[in-house]
């Protein structure tokens, strides 16, 4: 690194998105923590680990190939138009991928020394944190599926939606360079749609071909209520999220860049922060809107619910989903407005969607993150339009149609391919478990060692009393 | 003699790269990464049909399910 200035902010900004991955973690202890209480005791066990086992496959398989595509696709439009980038450094043969130094040794053949200076300190805690939002993709859909769904058919799915599909969406529409920002101006700063939309067409995907658990509707076909069978835990596991949140908006974010490190249309010598596109912005303005926005879509939920804690916190996660397309730019009251309706329609659609299609969403997944996600990335459209998209030249600027059809694309990306993968899982009996194991409980099994160890060593313990 | 050519830090670090250790194998290593994860995902599927088939074939009286429904 020459200079200490240069080295200072490679340093700093290693050091930022190493915390912001830490944070994000609180993302699945959440997730993790809201499933097990929405599940009924039969259940909880198998439904920790079919969210808590997405973590590692989706980690290896993200080593694997999932950065790599994040590099090597944002050129468009389509998949492969334009061809594919040379991204040596994301490769998992790369030395770049593991301990690195700087320098280039001699058997280093692939790597530049311009590459080594840039990604010896940087691409494991990018990497880190694009992971997490991986992983984030592919809990949204465990929730939904509980109860019913095999944890080997999620755990493919998760492999699929968490280190292909989103991180393809993320090369065309969330990379400085994606097709998607140059030639329709798509704008979607904190992933209202690059991860929140492509995981509830994905969920809705899944669900279709998955169908209801027994007993969730009644023979004239209207819905039966299935509670949370903890909703403290259901509650503080969506505080956890919350929490987390905070650390996957920090990592959405460059922490402090010059402007001739952006090489873009910014003129003078003021550092600055970034959004994912290298366009302006600062961490306080995120703070104002994720607040404001957290609070009406809290507000909103706990009227529109009349008090539930379930929808009330639901829809403050809602609420942020549903203004992370704009964030960096909207004023909080704007953040807070839109953040109360889109949630409080969130929440009609989906007991709307639940009654006429018979969609059994255990977590509101689709609603929150679907719907909201979706609708985020339209609102922005029209509250962003005609501001520049890019920090470089020629780019579209921001306007409702780039921004509709980005959320269309988004939707189906993640739809179509799954809607596909679960027919196929299910044509060889791997989806869901058989009627007699969902009544019985999927932790049949081990609630039998269980119950027979706890007999076995009280009865050992008990013979010892003299 | 060690694992990733380094034997001293008496080194300007600018002229160091990578440090793990047997570089040059890293495709060989990719290789056997990706069989441990498809091999994985084969043994955990067949590690859930078997335990599935034997759900299937317990409480044939259904009282225990009975008893796990009553436990909500």
């Amino acid at each position: 690194m020459e200079g200490n200035l240069n080295a200072l902010t490679v340093i700093f900004t290693e050091f930022y998105y190493w915390v912001t991955i830490v944070m994000m973690f609180l993302i699945h202890v959440g997730f993790c923590t809201y499933e097990v209480g929405v599940s009924r005791r039969r259940n909880h066990l198998k439904t920790l680990m079919k969210n808590a086992m997405a973590i590692p496959v989706v980690t290896v398989t993200f080593y694997f190939f999932g950065w790599w595509i994040y590099f090597a696709f944002p050129n468009g439009p389509g998949i492969v138009s334009g061809g594919l980038i040379t991204s040596n450094f994301a490769e998992p043969w790369s030395p770049l991928m593991a301990a690195h130094l700087s320098g280039v040794n001699p058997g280093e053949v692939d790597v530049t020394p311009a590459e080594a200076a840039l990604w010896h300190r940087l691409n494991g805690v990018f990497w880190g944190a694009f992971l997490l939002f991986s992983i984030t993709t592919a809990s949204i859909i465990s929730g939904s599926i509980i109860e019913r769904a095999r944890s080997g058919a999620f755990w493919i799915i998760a492999v699929l939606i968490g280190s292909v599909l989103w991180i393809l969406d993320a090369a065309w529409g969330w990379h400085p360079q994606g097709w998607m920002v140059k030639l329709w101006g798509y704008h979607d700063a904190y992933a209202s749609g690059v991860v929140h939309a492509i995981a509830g067409g994905a969920c809705l995907a899944f669900l279709i071909v998955l169908g209801p658990r027994l007993g969730k509707f009644r023979p004239d076909g209207t819905p039966r209520d299935i509670p949370p069978h903890n909703v403290w835990l259901v509650t503080i596991g969506l505080f956890l999220i919350y929490t987390g949140f905070w650390g996957f908006y920090a990592a959405c974010n460059i922490p402090m860049i010059s402007p001739a490190a952006i090489a873009g249309q910014i003129t003078g010598d003021t550092w600055t922060a970034t959004n994912i596109y290298l366009a302006p912005t600062s961490l306080s303005a995120i703070t104002f809107n994720f607040l404001m926005s957290l609070s009406g879509g809290m507000m909103a939920g706990y009227l529109i619910s009349r008090g539930d804690p379930y929808w009330t916190f639901s829809a403050g996660l809602c609420g942020v989903i549903s203004t992370s397309a704009g964030n960096d730019l909207y004023h909080p009251i704007q953040a807070m407005l839109i953040g109360a309706i889109v949630p409080a329609i969130c929440y009609k659609l989906h007991y709307y969607v639940e009654r006429r299609f018979k969609i059994d969403d255990a977590v509101g997944a689709v609603a929150v993150h679907g719907y909201g996600g979706f609708l985020g990335v339209v609102v922005a459209g029209f509250i962003l339009w005609g501001q520049p998209s890019s920090p470089y030249e020629g780019f579209a600027h921001i306007n409702p149609l780039g921004n509709f059809a980005g959320a269309v694309l988004m939707f189906l990306l993640g739809f179509i391919p799954v809607f596909i993968a679960c027919k196929i899982l299910n044509a060889f009996n791997l989806l869901r478990v058989p009627a007699k194991v969902e009544l019985e409980g999927v932790d049949f099994a081990l609630n039998h060692a269980f119950e027979a160890s706890v007999r076995e060593v009280g009865a050992a313990e008990k013979a010892m009393i003299k | 003699m060690s694992t990733n050519g380094m034997e001293n830090w008496a080194v300007d670090l600018k002229d160091v790269g990578a440090i793990y250790p047997f570089q040059g194998a890293e495709v060989l290593m990719v290789i056997l990464g990706v069989v441990f994860w498809i091999g994985w995902h084969v043994i955990q599927t067949r590690q859930e049909s078997a335990e599935i088939k034997a759900d299937m074939a317990a409480d044939r009286s259904g009282d225990e399910t009975r008893a796990a429904i009553d436990r909500y």
